[in-house]
């Protein structure tokens, strides 16, 4: 489904990204570790095509497409969806509308006919049921005044709402106390299907408990130095990452 | 690295066509004959002939302000032609005797003057250049005992309304704009809603300048009379021109004791293009006064248009427990700028006041937001609340804001809150990546930001604003 290729990017001159080789297939749920500043939001947004980032080599192929030469709004309308870190806040904007508008840019990109607001509305209510959430939320304001947890909430809520082909989760888990994680986890699982994949960007363990991964990769210095299965995330919640960071640092 | 949003086409101003109508035009200058002539082509009483002269003889000593924060190349008050009509064989009996080519064009700028295809809601007095051309459903109207007509007709037929009310809250010498309108003005719409009379239909007044050099000076004055509500709404356009046009108005609102009276706007006169070229000179009074206890007046305005906006619809609350509202979006894209605001004047006990602006800034555009809130020793119990958000689009535009702020009374209260937030790459981004495009996304932004005004806007009239915000903001990111 996605196939990045020796991707390098930079950030305002500054090279972040140094080489990322990944292949993620449909039905897998891969992780992507690293410590701060190893360049894992930074391959989140490059894969959603943030304006600050400059792709300076390689290539990245979504379903056969070439995607970085896709608009953000063309890879998202194929599907790719990325849960943010930060959220951001749309004020005067009303949830339900932003999510209409959303969802209804994918079925026009799609050939399929606009939802009316009624219908959406149907829609809605079963997807907040995900979310362990009522529909006042709905006419609050796109995430402004949230909570950090009730923002990760919601990017869950759109996501549900999106129905994403690949999920992109950028440290969804930070912020949030064991009650929200494990709704936002839960959220995550049950939108699995076997023709969509996750990748799950996180600094901690912690949420790997919830969302099992598939395959667990650790980022350093904007190279992945390690790639195992779900045990690597156990290893390195005990050793922490200076062991993969030094060999890394060694080997370059 | 290229910015997602630099690549939007500007979009054409749709409504600068000029429609071709044989015109009686007077020369060019402004002196005390001129004053005369247009008095005598108006058939108008003696009373307003001396009013309009004392007027003139007044702006001979005032000069032009020149505090608000715009700027512009001196205004040659001698080179416009004050006074354009197009030529009507006799005065109208009904709808039929428009002129085909009058109906055409507002037909074209979306204004059906047909009764039978207008929204049963709605009446409209249609100002074209310096003449009302025709005014739908007075019949109607009239079974209720409102009065909406052209100022003209209203000078005709209810001399001793006009004479009561005209100037009594923008007085003759009010400002150098207001007294060259008083000297020059030559139409506008009239209102009156007798005592207990709630207006049954939106009343609306459509402006159109299409003579060239010619100078727009109408003058509007509504009069609601005890208990009487009535909305009131404001459209204007302008042909685009390469040369800029002045246009002063004179906006009075009399609401009595127990009246309500909201006046909405949505000006879209031609900014001018997106070097600077052309475009109005939008510089208006509009005043309204709460004379009697527990009236209301509502000035809501979105500012679109004109290459300079010069304005400041005010309130003064002089009957107790009256209250004053200002709700503002104003504009600025490319070159044009705007110094707009409001004056809230309490005279009367806990009397109330809202202000709420929202300024949006683009391209090399410049905003500002003046008000004044001013408590006199009796305002007892008075409250204002002012919230002013100014939101900035791009690196090149500017937005600034003037409060001031007098209080008089030790048991007044005055809150103010501003904010300035720039439409970042991360709001339009976390848009796209929901799949919206970036035009869809700077839409969607700004009126969110708009909301708190546009609610206050009758139906028809928040959808239009919302269209014209989005064009007026088509290509202004970068």
């Amino acid at each position: 489904m996605l196939e990045i290729t020796n991707l390098t990017a930079t950030a305002g001159g500054t090279e972040i990204l140094r080489g990322i080789t990944l292949t993620v297939n449909a039905g897998e749920v891969h992780a992507i570790m690293g410590p701060n500043g190893s360049g894992k939001s930074t391959l989140a947004q490059v894969l959603a095509g943030h304006p600050a980032y400059e792709v300076t080599g390689g290539s990245v192929r979504y379903q056969g497409q070439d995607l970085l030469d896709m608009e953000p709004e063309a890879r998202a309308q194929a599907g790719i969806f990325l849960a943010f870190q930060y959220p951001v806040e749309i004020p005067g904007v009303t949830n339900a509308y932003f999510l209409r508008a959303a969802y209804n840019a994918k079925r026009t990109a799609q050939g399929l006919e606009e939802l009316d607001p009624m219908d959406f509305l149907d829609l809605l209510e079963e997807k907040l049921k995900l979310v362990e959430w009522g529909p006042e939320i709905m006419s609050r304001a796109v995430n402004a005044g949230f909570s950090g947890g009730e923002k990760k909430r919601n990017e869950i809520l759109q996501m549900a709402v999106l129905e994403p082909t690949l999920a992109i989760l950028d440290e969804t888990d930070s912020g949030l106390d064991i009650d929200a994680l494990k709704i936002v986890a839960d959220g995550v699982n049950a939108l699995r299907r076997p023709d969509s994949a996750t990748i799950v960007v996180t600094h901690y363990q912690r949420l790997l408990n919830h969302i099992v991964p598939d395959y667990v990769h650790v980022l350093a210095g904007g190279r992945i130095v390690k790639s195992g299965g779900k045990e690597l995330a156990l290893e390195l919640e005990a050793r922490g990452y200076e062991w993969l960071t030094e060999a890394a640092g060694a080997a370059a | 690295m290229t910015s997602p949003v630099e690549s939007l086409v500007q979009q054409e101003y749709k409504y600068g066509f000029v429609t071709n109508i044989e015109a009686d035009t007077v020369p060019r200058g402004l002196n005390e004959d001129l004053i005369r002539l247009i008095s005598a082509k108006k058939q108008e009483p003696a009373f307003l002939l001396e009013w309009r002269l004392a007027a003139y003889r007044r702006w001979l000593e005032m000069t032009e302000p020149h505090w608000p924060n715009v700027q512009y190349p001196p205004i040659d008050y001698q080179d416009i032609i004050y006074y354009s009509a197009p030529k009507q064989v006799k005065p109208l009996g009904s709808l039929d005797e428009v002129d085909p080519e009058l109906l055409a064009t507002y037909e074209k700028l979306g204004i059906s003057l047909s009764e039978q295809k207008r929204l049963s809601g709605v009446a409209v007095d249609a100002i074209f250049d310096s003449v009302s051309v025709a005014t739908t459903f007075k019949d109607k109207l009239k079974e209720h005992g409102v009065i909406f007509c052209s100022f003209s007709d209203a000078v005709r037929e209810h001399p001793e309304l006009v004479r009561k009310y005209l100037g009594s809250v923008v007085p003759a010498g009010d400002n150098f704009f207001a007294a060259l309108n008083a000297a020059v003005f030559t139409d506008g719409s009239f209102v009156y809603i007798p005592k207990g009379v709630t207006c049954p239909m939106e009343l609306s007044t459509y402006f159109r300048i299409n003579a060239a050099d010619t100078g727009q000076f109408e003058r509007t004055l509504i009069v609601a009379d005890e208990g009487a509500t009535v909305s009131y709404l404001e459209g204007c356009t302008a042909p685009k021109r390469d040369t800029n046009q002045l246009h002063a108005a004179v906006v009075e609102l009399v609401a009595l004791e127990g009246a309500t009276i909201k006046y909405s706007t949505v000006q879209n006169w031609y900014a001018g293009d997106s070097e600077g070229r052309g475009g109005i000179y939008n510089f208006v009074t509009k005043r309204g006064k709460c004379a009697g206890a527990r009236s209301r007046i509502t000035w809501t305005q979105v500012e679109t248009g004109s290459a300079i906006t010069w304005k400041y619809p005010s309130v003064i609350l002089q009957g107790d427990d009256s209250i004053g509202e200002f709700y503002s979006v104003a504009v600025v894209n490319n070159r044009q700028q705007a110094d707009t605001g409001t004056k809230m004047i309490h005279v009367g006990r806990n009397t109330r006041s809202t202000i709420i602006s929202k300024g949006i800034s683009a391209g090399r555009g410049q905003n500002s937001y003046r008000g004044l809130v001013k408590m006199l020793p009796k305002a007892v119990g008075a409250r204002n609340y002012t919230q002013c958000d100014s939101m900035l689009i791009g690196n090149a535009c500017g937005a600034h804001t003037f409060p001031y702020i007098d209080v008089q009374h030790p048991s007044a209260s005055v809150e103010h809150e501003a904010s300035t937030s720039k439409i970042g790459e991360d709001q339009i981004f976390y848009c796209k990546q929901r799949g919206l495009d970036t035009e869809d996304a700077i839409s969607m932004i700004v009126n969110g930001f708009c909301k708190d005004v546009f609610q206050n806007l009758p139906m028809e009239f928040a959808v239009e604003a919302q269209k014209l915000l989005g064009i007026s903001l088509e290509g202004s990111v970068g």
